[in-house]
């Protein structure tokens, strides 16, 4: 006699997943840049694979975007960053999560980021970095990944 | 207790872990909440609905900083509806709320309705006591925006907002059944745009048509929320309604049917997840049945009833 979890239907899905803990994720803009098209990719991947994603939207200073994380006790920065400025302002992030005792926030960051800089911004808090080419599955099992660590 | 203590004396970082431990009612939730709601009972509870597009998120971002100005502190819900595949959700209103995301003051969370429908989500009323006990004065709060009556809010919210837009087919939306009913206030948002004042008078009509037991006769104002326009109107109409409550005491009777209803849905709810667990623990709608009640050699009504008249007497689930 086979045995139906009654409360899941026919494709799995919990039927009462109301208060089933999600994984929220803030998707940050930072700094003078004006692409958006990357970061709401990324946020509909994200939340279609079950995610509470929360968008900053354009020109966020990183003073904004701890007071946001914060507020919103999210388990992920995903900063979007195409301006160049990441080596300023990640960095100043990272410092600011810190300072507010936010430091178990983990940041990731993607957009046009140059490889070298790679390892400098890993030391400064940067947990991974995703540039242009990069699969949003990657995205998602790396943040699925750090969350359950 | 560590995050309660933190959260009364102040720390938005012990706030925001506080509602995520409520939100996702992990261990520890209820006796944080017992704690919690020995300091609640002040603050007021406004709250927006309206369909999507008709300008809620930038109302309340003007609306919050007036209010502020003024000296009150404030708090803000944002809910936006989860996606019931996936149970994800894109959590974007708060974009719009660009001076008080500059506010240090002001505190604004997101949240998904994470599958309930109606509104809002089942944590909201514990997360409006959070914020209550953290010191809020006002708390706002932004439904999902169906456009259809939005009930829940109701029952949360001491003044409720229906906000509607001009050249939406909005004379008929606003005839659908509870909309016109749940609002105390009414806005016409985008007052900038043709045919404003045809909705506002549609609106007006219907609200003289209607009968609203309490006496409060609701205004309709106008508002550019973009540029701040009839803000302060809306603004002065939220503390009238709040003053006219009070004066004739509808405030506690309000409070007093909320609290009735709180605890029948928490009792409702803990009782029916217990007894799902229970039936799931010992396999009571095994796909042999199932199987049966398609092929018709069974119907469902008779299985519920024995399902449920093998159920364990209370207390145990």
């Amino acid at each position: 006699m086979e045995v139906r979890n009654i409360t899941q239907d026919i494709k799995g899905v919990d039927m009462l997943q109301n208060s089933r803990k999600k994984t929220r994720i803030l998707v940050a803009k930072i700094g003078l840049d004006g692409h958006d098209r990357g970061a709401k990719i990324i946020s509909k991947a994200l939340r279609d694979a079950g995610m509470e994603v929360i968008y900053t939207g354009l020109k966020r200073t990183p003073q904004e975007i701890s007071k946001i994380a914060i507020e919103e006790d999210v388990d992920v920065i995903g900063v979007s960053i195409l301006s160049g400025a990441h080596m300023t302002l990640l960095p100043e992030l990272c410092q600011l999560l810190r300072e507010k005792e936010a430091g178990d926030i983990q940041v990731i960051a993607g957009g046009i980021i140059p490889r070298d800089d790679i390892p400098a911004l890993e030391q400064s808090g940067i947990k991974g970095v995703f540039g242009p080419g990069t699969k949003t599955q990657d995205v998602i099992n790396f943040v699925q990944t750090i969350i359950n660590s | 207790m560590g995050l309660v203590d933190g959260m009364l004396k102040g720390s938005v970082r012990a706030l925001g872990k506080l509602i995520t431990l409520i939100e996702n009612e992990s261990p520890g939730s209820t006796e944080a909440l017992k704690k919690i709601f020995y300091h609640t009972g002040n603050a007021y509870v406004v709250g927006l609905t309206g369909a999507p597009g008709t300008g809620k998120s930038t109302l309340i971002d003007q609306i919050a900083t007036s209010l502020n100005a003024q000296g009150y502190k404030v708090g803000i819900l944002a809910i936006d509806p989860s996606s019931p595949f996936t149970g994800g959700a894109f959590l974007g209103d708060r974009i719009r709320m660009i001076r008080t995301n500059e506010e240090q003051d002001i505190y604004i969370r997101s949240m998904s309705t994470r599958g309930s429908l109606g509104g809002l989500s089942a944590a909201t009323g514990n997360v409006i006591k959070i914020l209550d006990a953290f010191g809020k004065d006002f708390i706002l709060i932004e439904t999902a925006g169906t456009g259809q009556a939005e009930v829940d809010v109701m029952n949360q919210t001491e003044t409720t907002v229906v906000v509607a837009v001009p050249g939406l087919g909005d004379e008929i939306q606003m005839m659908k059944a509870g909309v016109m009913e749940i609002g105390d206030i009414f806005v016409v948002n985008k007052a900038d745009k043709d045919q404003v004042d045809k909705l506002v008078e549609e609106i007006g009509k219907m609200l003289a048509m209607g009968y609203r037991s309490e006496g409060w006769v609701p205004p309709v104002i106008k508002t550019v929320a973009t540029k701040g326009e009839g803000i302060s109107a809306l603004v002065q109409e939220i503390l009238n309604h709040r003053r006219y409550l009070v004066e004739k005491g509808l405030l506690q009777d309000k409070r007093m049917e909320r609290v009735q209803k709180e605890i029948l849905e928490m009792v409702k709810n803990k009782v029916s997840s217990g007894i799902i667990s229970r039936i799931t623990e010992v396999n009571a709608i095994p796909q042999s049945s199932l199987n049966e009640i398609l092929s018709r050699q069974k119907d469902p009504y008779s299985l519920v009833e024995e399902i449920v008249n093998h159920l364990p007497p209370f207390p145990r689930y």
